[in-house]
């Protein structure tokens, strides 16, 4: 099947006609300091095979041992997800061959995950306004380990497709990975996307909340798998379902679910066959292609993993973990409405966004809620839409927000001029001061300047001049505008106001 | 003795190993591997002559818990990690081109 005869139904009639039946998988990379079996560092970016031992590399003769600090992050997101935490339970050898496992076997958990049977609410923005919770199912969460990365010479852009060959660092490989696996998710057809989206974003809410991860989806440290079919509509039969692997962000989590709907309809429609396969998820163009065919699960031939010890944690320490739990996401969400005066629309909005987190942090450092809530869902958002990332990604802290509002409300730039200095740091120009001094931003306050400046705009506008002095204030507009443009729009406009009014009075 | 396996079992095993067997080969595992299989048979018979009372195990010393501290201990230096690799470049380890996939 080639991509030039597939044919994408439009997500709204596909709805029509069929059920998805939809299911996800998060992997979340862990923050500890090293790696799951061995004691290498897990920093990011650092330079090829530079955190690498002979546990990591599957060199003959090593043995792994347990992180216990990701074993405590594991159980601490179990009990987030209200899961029930093992009595006791073992690591298997999931068998395959594949140069980024240096092993010829990834360390998982199989039949015996540490935390299983939770749940997530998950509030949903609905497209007529307001929000609806949905339940989503946890099946279970399990402690693995990462892969190495592969770099694929001599094809086009780093594709496996027509590479010469390829070249593997092994930095990644073994950092502690929690793997999270909803039930089927049972929601109207055309909630699905959105409700994707929904738990992915309210999941990495909880995760930052642990501070047990990164979960920086553009970084990989958060990834999603889309599990989809499609079931004619009350047919009760059960479709073939895809797998659309490592969706990069939120927004294109709810993309991959409609474009797999629109794509498994278009070829049911055509009395095709959905093939049990991995697909690829393509930022630029929202579409999917074919990846890897999968082979039944009897072919990973797991196996307990003879070289660890099983893993039981302790009662007491399970209930001194839950103790460490943060609020539970509901409940926070309630109390920081009540806290920032939001309206239903107003929290809808922000957390919709995946905003929440930012705004909270923006306010925390010194903003009130109505101006971190602007600067986030307004100009943030809209630069966020035009690079196609998430807001979290992008390369502006909630401290730097709260700094540029109090240059703001020290009256050091306005509104106009702090647009640029949101520029100059999402540029990477530096810190907001650091972008005022050298774009040279900083409104003039100097009265003498001021002062010029409007002599100047009162002279050449001597009608206008007139009408003010004979109480026509609404014309000041003209000449406040007149300044404004002299100054390059660096004035504080409420003196300037205040300056044409007195020499005019 | 078990019966030989099929053809087709031993070049599904073959490409999950990803080794690849002549004809001929293919004949002759198919033949052979049954011996392998009636050793495991052996062990599955103690087993289950052990009944329920004696639960399988994964590992030979009844403990648990095993665990280290989140500390960070020195590894291998790039040139050391690459020492035993056929080929490397840019500080990486260089595969053959791979195949079957897209
Ligand atoms: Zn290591």
């Amino acid at each position: 099947m080639t991509t030039a005869t597939q044919k994408i139904v439009p997500f709204d009639e596909a709805i029509t006609r069929y059920d998805p039946v939809m299911g996800l998988e998060v992997h979340v990379e862990l923050n500890t300091a090293t790696k799951m079996f061995c004691g290498c560092a897990t920093a990011f970016g650092a330079e090829p095979n530079t955190q690498v031992c002979p546990v990591c590399l599957g060199l003959p003769g090593a043995l792994p041992v347990v992180n216990a600090k990701a074993v405590e992050s594991a159980i601490r997101i179990g009990l987030a997800l209200s899961c029930d935490i093992a009595e006791w339970c073992r690591f298997a050898r999931k068998n395959y061959f594949y140069p980024d496992m240096p092993k010829n076997f990834q360390t998982s958990q199989y039949d015996e995950p540490i935390a299983f049977d939770g749940y997530l609410d998950v509030e949903v923005p609905l497209e007529e306004g307001g929000t609806r919770t949905v339940r989503v199912e946890i099946e279970r969460a399990h402690m693995e380990e990462d892969t190495g990365k592969s770099l694929h010479v001599g094809g086009a852009t780093g594709r496996i497709h027509g590479a010469d060959h390829s070249l593997l660092d092994y930095n990644r490989a073994g950092i502690p990975l929690i793997e999270i696996v909803t039930r089927t998710i049972h929601v109207p057809a055309e909630l699905a996307p959105a409700v994707a989206r929904a738990f992915v974003t309210q999941l990495r809410d909880l995760i930052v909340a642990l501070d047990v991860s990164d979960a920086r989806m553009d970084q990989g440290s958060l990834r999603a798998d889309v599990n989809l079919s499609l079931s004619p509509k009350d047919s009760g039969v059960l479709g073939t379902r895809s797998e659309t692997k490592n969706v990069n962000s939120f927004r294109s989590v709810e993309r991959a679910v409609r474009y797999e709907i629109g794509r498994h309809a278009g070829v049911l429609d055509a009395g095709g066959s959905i093939l049990q396969e991995t697909r690829h998820f393509h930022e630029a163009n929202g579409s999917t292609s074919a990846g890897r065919e999968k082979s039944d699960a009897d072919d990973y031939r797991y196996f307990p993993e003879p070289d660890l010890a099983p893993v039981a944690p302790s009662r007491e320490w399970v209930e001194e973990l839950r103790g460490t739990l943060p609020e539970p996401p509901s409940e926070r969400r309630r109390r920081l409405q009540a806290e920032w005066e939001f309206s239903d629309l107003d929290m809808r909005d922000t957390v919709g966004a995946g905003a929440l987190d930012l705004v909270a942090a923006t306010v925390a450092a010194g903003t009130t809620p109505a101006a971190a809530k602007k600067w986030w869902l307004g100009e943030l958002a809209r630069r966020a839409n035009e690079d196609g990332t998430d807001l979290a990604d992008l390369p502006i802290t909630p401290e730097q927000v709260a700094a540029i509002q109090g240059l703001i409300d020290a009256g050091r730039v306005n509104d106009k001029l702090a647009r640029q200095v949101f520029e100059g740091v999402l540029a990477g120009e530096g810190t907001p001061d650091e972008v005022v001094s050298t774009r040279g931003l900083e409104v003039v306050s100097d009265d003498g300047a001021l002062g010029d400046a409007v002599d100047r705009a009162i002279e050449a506008n001597p009608d206008v001049a007139q009408k003010i002095r004979d109480g026509k204030v609404q014309a000041a507009g003209a000449l406040i505008g007149a300044v404004m443009k002299e100054m390059r729009g660096q004035a504080d406009a409420g003196r300037v106001r205040e300056l044409v009014l007195e020499k005019l009075s | 003795m078990s019966s030989a396996l099929s053809r087709e079992d031993v070049a599904h095993l073959a490409s999950l190993a990803r080794i690849s067997l002549s004809e001929d080969e293919l004949d002759r595992l198919g033949a052979e591997l049954p011996a392998i299989l009636d050793h495991v048979a052996a062990v599955q018979g103690v087993v289950e002559s052990a009944g329920e009372d004696v639960a399988p195990m994964s590992h030979p010393v009844p403990v648990a818990n095993v665990m280290r501290e989140d500390v960070v201990r020195p590894g291998l230096t790039p040139d050391e990690a690459l020492s035993g690799a056929p080929a490397s470049e840019e500080q990486r380890f260089l595969v053959p081109k791979i195949l079957g996939e897209e």
